[in-house]
C-alpha cells in the first residue's frame, strides 16, 4: 500500500520533471513558426489550445502570422499529434493560448520576480532562450539556465 | 533527341522557379505601371505608417545587418540581397512577408509601388 502511495505521487509530480522535450523535426514548423520565436516544444500546448491557436494566425499575438491553407493545416496537424495533456482553460472557460500562461509555466518560474523578464535581454517571458541557453533544442534542464543580469544588452 | 528535349524542359522549368531580386523588382514595376524610385522606398522603410512600428524596427536601418524581432528578440537575417543572398528569390516567400509585414507596419497590402521602391532601394545598399 505504502509503495503505491509513493508511485502515486511520483507520477503526480512526474510533469513537473519534464525539463527536456524531444522537439520532433518538422520542415514547416520549423520555417514558418520558428523563423519569428523559438521552435517551442509542440508538448507545451495541448490539441485543443493548439488548434485555438491556428485558426486565428493573422492576429497572432499582435501579428499577422498568416498562411496558406495546406501549410496551416499540416503544421496543426504535427502540432497536434506531439500536443501535452493539459486541460486548462482560462477563467472564462477558453483555450489557453499562451504557454506562459500555463500552470505549469507559472510553477516552473514562480522565482522570478516581475522585473527580472523586462530586463533588456530577456524582454518577454517569451523569450525562452534568454535564460534557458539550450532551449532551442528542447533542453530546459537547470544547470542550463543562465539568467542575464540586468543592464545586459 | 527525347533526351536532349527533357534536359530542355527542365532548363527551362527550373529557370521559371529560380528568381532573381531583379526579376521581382520587374515584376513590381510592372504591376505598378511606374519605375521605381529607390529613395522613395528608403523613407517608406523608416517611417511608421499609423502603427507602432516600421520597417526597421525588426529589421533596423541599415538591412544589410541582422536584425531583431521587435516582439520576440529573435535574430532576423539581413534583408537586403547583398548581404543575404537567399533573399527576394522566392514567390512564395516574398509575398508571403509582404502580405503579413505590410499588414503589421501599414495596416493594409503594400501597393506595388511600394514594394518595387522597397526593393530598389534594398537593391541600392552594400
Amino acid at each position: 500500500m505504502k509503495t503505491w502511495l509513493a508511485l502515486l505521487l511520483i507520477a503526480l509530480a512526474l510533469p513537473a520533471w519534464a525539463d527536456r522535450f524531444s522537439v520532433p523535426k518538422h520542415a514547416a514548423f520549423d520555417e514558418e513558426c520558428a523563423s519569428c520565436h523559438l521552435a517551442y516544444p509542440p508538448q507545451l500546448l495541448d490539441a485543443v489550445s493548439w488548434r485555438a491557436l491556428m485558426e486565428n494566425l493573422p492576429r497572432h499575438f499582435g501579428v499577422d502570422a498568416s498562411l496558406d491553407d495546406n501549410r496551416r493545416l499540416a503544421i496543426t496537424d504535427f502540432l497536434t499529434r506531439h500536443a501535452g495533456r493539459g486541460g486548462s482553460t482560462t477563467s472564462s472557460g477558453k483555450p489557453l493560448l499562451r504557454i506562459t500562461e500555463t500552470p505549469w509555466f507559472r510553477r516552473e518560474h514562480d522565482e522570478i520576480a516581475a522585473p527580472t523578464w523586462q530586463r533588456t535581454a530577456i524582454k518577454s517571458p517569451a523569450n525562452c532562450a534568454a535564460c534557458h541557453t539550450q532551449a532551442a533544442s528542447g533542453d530546459f534542464r537547470e544547470r542550463n539556465i543562465h539568467i542575464p543580469k540586468r543592464g545586459t544588452p | 533527341m527525347r533526351h536532349s528535349l527533357c534536359i530542355l524542359a527542365i532548363l527551362v522549368s527550373a529557370g521559371a522557379m529560380a528568381q532573381t531580386p531583379r526579376d521581382f523588382l520587374t515584376r513590381f514595376e510592372k504591376e505598378a505601371a511606374a519605375p521605381a524610385v529607390a529613395e522613395r522606398g528608403g523613407r517608406f522603410f523608416d517611417a511608421t505608417h499609423g502603427n507602432d512600428w516600421s520597417c526597421s524596427t525588426c529589421h533596423t536601418t541599415r538591412p544589410t545587418q541582422p536584425g531583431r524581432h521587435a516582439k520576440t528578440d529573435k535574430t532576423i537575417a539581413p534583408l537586403a540581397p547583398a548581404a543575404n543572398a537567399e533573399r527576394f528569390t522566392s514567390p512564395a516567400k516574398v509575398d508571403k512577408w509582404f502580405r503579413r509585414n505590410c499588414n503589421d507596419v501599414v495596416g493594409r497590402e503594400c501597393s506595388a509601388q511600394e514594394k518595387a521602391d522597397l526593393l530598389a532601394w534594398l537593391l541600392t545598399l552594400k
